[in-house]
């Protein structure tokens, strides 16, 4: 029988928020591990790079700033997509977050007091920095806020931020097995009681068992062809939980295409960049933004910027290039003294990969995918949906503070604030169970995987006379072409049936080496259903959604749909099923109606419903599609919503 | 015209008793702009689906991808073939255990070190929620995030003599990381306790200064800095002419 491991919290994936939530844990008195990919100072995380977004106001551009707007800037960004009661949560703990992790030694940017100079809407401008503020950390503006709110190292903020959280982890003994992957969970149809885990050294495959397991393996952009993302980010977390047939997946189709990957290469620039006052210009050298947003320009949501651009490159107005059309980020007014310190990652990655100097040359951009807000659906705790033990934190959950669009700076944040606040509330539900040691389901488990490993390496699966990297290009080629910035209802359901078609053809897979260790056609070729699947269900729910609603806008169907769609999409995929089960629930409790973004120009379909009616329908919509009841009340949270929990709970 | 390329390549599975290290030729038509990280993807692709290297990032910040090309330490991803010769030797970095092939078990070796060097704020201090964040001169931050770069990529200890003849030898990596908690007002550690972690062969006094650390390090760490900075601070306190704590909350390496 093959190797048992126990302990009280399983976390999968060492990036920010599964590191965070590990130590909150550990903190309520669990022995906890950690399963990662990589070495987890390598995670996702550590390429971060323009900050966090918390509610600390001390620059004189933060002025005023309150956990309150900060909150009302991630529903407008969400496109009132989002779980407002979340929202409140991550707005209200971010400022605590931030300076947790100041006392945990982040060397954050400070406040200098007295005059300094920066770019704002393509002008220089001098402003008092606040004296008495002086030594407290500083904020850079992002787009899509009200404030400057954007705590930051530089531009190696998850860097610094990933590299203090993972000392805290080695200071508290927490025990990371890396190169290590979770390929299915354990579960008896109602708790899921740990995973089957691959060693990606020697192929080996073990089981973890634990009270909570806990999914934070980030997001899964890789399933596109351009992406920011680092090559890990596969989805892995995410298909697992979807492999269970009972968790869903929520909002699959709301993927995020950052304004400024570059061209050829698509590594990230931060929006820092155009934060610190950078300009987009077109062919002609024409900065082109204020003409199609006034107010925010070159600093609206990235789901705005980025149709914009690409608006702009569909008339006519891109750069042609060997690697395709792309536009330009000028940063050469900012300077070198800026350039060389607090844009250095930006300044060395322009050097490095495109030669290119930013401080005298213009830097070749387009839009590329960068985040994905779908994810596993969790409740406000971070319980997953329909398994008992279940967890999920950060990109591979839908929390859900992002709705249809996340604002810059809201993730990293997302990351720290969601792991120490679900970190607790699971830390302190995994300390009440007990262990529940099925040593029978976890040997059956391994066997099912062993099988799957077994028939690769051997004869091959099913008719087996498919080329693991053919599909994959495919797959990530259908979904680059059709369900990209822009969709139409015809290309999706071409990318629908293309990826339906991919996806039986992934149970023929053949491989062409038969090396029994790491071997890393292996890991692609255990990997590749799941990809597939999480692509099927990104497509079929942007199908599906006849409207645009922040990351998802379809040009047959340009409006926001109040009166159909303020609702949440749910992806499951039942056993043996060819394709996802698609369903809807509401978004959360509505404390602000949906409303005006002042950006993005769209138009609105009004909610008929009433906001009171909408909201009663919520708790008993959601426990249909199985959320658990939470440490407090629904609506516990809001300011609002007071009288609502006490008197509307059951 | 392009260029045709040799990749020679170091295989060896140490999990396959029948595997025998040695170096494998794959050729490989070189395209515009080509790094280390497309190419390799493209052999294994094209001619070695088996073929063990690490990338992650693949933007030069995530430090998974360092390796000896033709002979030197360095990061793949960054790596342009323009800048190389039509025959690239890749191997695994040396003092590191082996994984397979290009790939090496560099999160064991600087999980230790952390462990070794306790790389985390030695504080008394509890965290109030309620207060505001302890306050920092900006420049103390910013030389504090100048040493806090480093990416553990492990090129600095691959290309260290020492490193390669003594395995107890801490590196220049961390006593790097140790610069960075002497410089960070936070931490309470004084001078003694550095004097313990770092006086010692294994520490400052067992390297060689052949500083092929400094030669090598992608990030440009001022790690020649570091290492006259330690020598000198260390010998003051081991002479007594050291001021107690003196220098643990100034900017001393610039």
């Amino acid at each position: 029988m093959s190797e048992i491991i126990t302990t009280d919290v399983l976390v999968i994936g060492a990036g920010l928020a599964g590191e965070r939530a590990a130590i909150s844990a550990a903190a309520e008195g669990n022995e906890v591990l950690i399963l990662s990919l990589v070495p987890p100072r390598r995670s996702h995380s550590c390429a971060a790079q323009g900050g966090m977004q918390a509610a600390l106001g001390n620059c004189a551009k933060g002025e005023g700033d309150s956990e309150e707007l900060h909150w009302l800037d991630t529903v407008k960004g969400s496109d009132w997509g989002c779980d407002q009661e979340v929202a409140r949560i991550f707005a209200d703990n971010a400022p605590i977050a931030m300076r947790e992790m100041a006392h945990f030694g982040v060397p954050w940017t400070r406040v200098k007091g007295g005059p300094a100079d920066y770019f704002i809407k393509g002008k220089k401008v001098t402003l008092e920095e606040p004296r008495e503020k002086e030594g407290l950390i500083m904020h850079r503006d992002f787009g899509g806020v009200s404030r400057w709110r954007t705590c930051y190292t530089a531009d190696g903020t998850g860097h610094t931020v990933l590299y203090t959280m993972d000392n805290m982890v080695v200071q508290l003994g927490i025990k990371v097995h890396d190169r290590m992957e979770a390929i299915s969970l354990i579960h008896d149809g109602t708790r899921c009681l740990g995973a089957v885990v691959r060693c990606l050294r020697t192929g080996v495959l073990k089981s973890y068992l634990a009270k909570a397991t806990v999914i934070a393996s980030g997001g899964f952009g890789r399933v596109y062809k351009y992406s920011t993302n680092a090559i890990i980010n596969q989805g892995t977390g995410q298909s697992i939980a979807l492999d269970t047939g009972i968790v869903p997946l929520g909002n699959m189709e709301a993927v995020q295409f950052h304004p400024t990957g570059i061209v050829p290469t698509d590594i990230l620039v931060t929006e820092g960049c155009r934060g610190d006052g950078g300009l987009l210009l077109d062919v002609d050298e024409y900065r082109f933004m204020p003409d199609y947003e006034p107010d925010k320009q070159e600093l609206a949501s990235r789901d705005v910027v980025s149709r914009r651009m690409t608006e702009h490159i569909a008339k006519g107005k891109g750069v042609p290039s060997p690697d395709g059309e792309h536009l330009w980020l000028d940063l050469r007014h900012l300077g070198e003294q800026h350039l060389r310190t607090k844009l250095r990652e930006v300044y060395d990655i322009c050097m490095y990969f495109l030669g290119v100097n930013p401080i005298k040359e213009l830097v070749p951009v387009r839009p590329t995918q960068h985040y994905s807000m779908g994810g596993i659906r969790v409740n406000k705790d971070g319980h997953a949906y329909g398994l008992e033990g279940l967890w999920s934190v950060g990109e591979s959950a839908c929390w859900d503070m992002h709705g249809m669009n996340r604002l810059g700076g809201n993730s990293l944040a997302e990351t720290v604030v969601a792991g120490k606040f679900c970190g607790q509330r699971m830390g302190q539900w995994a300390s009440q169970q007990p262990l529940a040691l099925d040593t029978k389901m976890a040997a059956d488990a391994v066997v099912v995987q062993q099988n799957r490993i077994n028939a690769l390496l051997g004869d091959g699966l099913g008719k087996a006379n498919e080329n693991v990297d053919a599909l994959h290009d495919a797959m990530r080629e259908t979904l680059q072409a059709k369900v990209g910035i822009f969709r139409k209802g015809g290309e999706l359901e071409e990318a629908v049936d293309t990826l339906r078609d991919l996806y039986q053809r992934a149970q023929n897979l053949k491989l062409r080496s038969s090396t029994k260790g790491a071997n890393p056609e292996v890991a692609l070729a255990l990997r590749l259903p799941g990809m597939i699947k999480l692509g099927l269900c990104v497509a079929k729910g942007a199908l599906l959604r006849t409207e645009s609603r922040g990351g998802h806008s379809r040009e047959d169907y340009p409006e926001r749909n109040d009166k159909e769609w303020l609702k949440r999409t749910l992806a499951r995929w039942p056993e043996g099923a060819a394709e996802p089960d698609i369903s809807y629930e509401p978004v959360g409790l509505l404390e602000s109606p949906p409303g005006q973004r002042g950006y993005g120009g769209a138009t609105n379909i009004s909610m008929e419903q009433s906001v009171g009616k909408y909201n009663d329908n919520v708790k008993q919509e959601w426990i249909k599609q199985g959320w658990h009841e939470t440490a407090t009340p629904l609506g516990a949270e809001l300011k609002e919503m007071v009288e609502y929990a006490s008197t509307k709970e059951s | 015209m392009a260029r045709q390329l040799t990749f020679r390549i170091f295989r060896y599975d140490p999990a396959d008793p029948d595997s025998k290290p040695g170096f494998v030729d794959y050729p490989l038509e070189e395209t515009p702009r080509l790094n280390l990280f497309v190419a390799l993807h493209r052999i294994r692709e094209q001619q070695a689906p088996d073929l063990q290297f690490d990338f992650v990032c693949r933007a030069g910040v995530c430090g998974s991808c360092g390796m000896m090309i033709n002979g030197r330490p360095t990061l793949g991803c960054r790596t342009l073939t323009a800048e190389l010769p039509t025959t690239i030797t890749l191997a695994p970095m040396p003092s590191f255990k082996l994984i397979g092939d290009l790939s090496v078990d560099t999160g064991t070796w600087f999980r230790g070190m952390n462990e070794r060097v306790e790389s985390w704020i030695h504080t008394q201090k509890e965290f109030d929620p309620t207060a505001e964040e302890e306050r920092m001169d900006n420049e103390t931050a910013e030389k504090i995030y100048e040493l806090d770069r480093c990416i553990e990529c492990g090129c600095c200890v691959a290309g260290c003599g020492t490193a390669n003849i003594r395995e107890d030898f801490l590196g220049a990596t961390a006593l790097n990381r140790i610069g960075r908690f002497m410089l960070d007002p936070r931490d309470e550690r004084d001078s003694e306790d550095w004097f313990e972690l770092v006086s010692t062969d294994e520490g400052v006094f067992g390297c060689m200064g052949l500083m092929g650390c400094d030669d090598v390090c992608p990030k440009e760490l001022p790690l020649l800095e570091v290492f006259a900075y330690m020598r000198r601070r260390m010998t003051q306190v081991a002479t007594g002419q050291a001021k107690p704590d003196a220098g643990t909350s100034q900017p001393v390496i610039s």
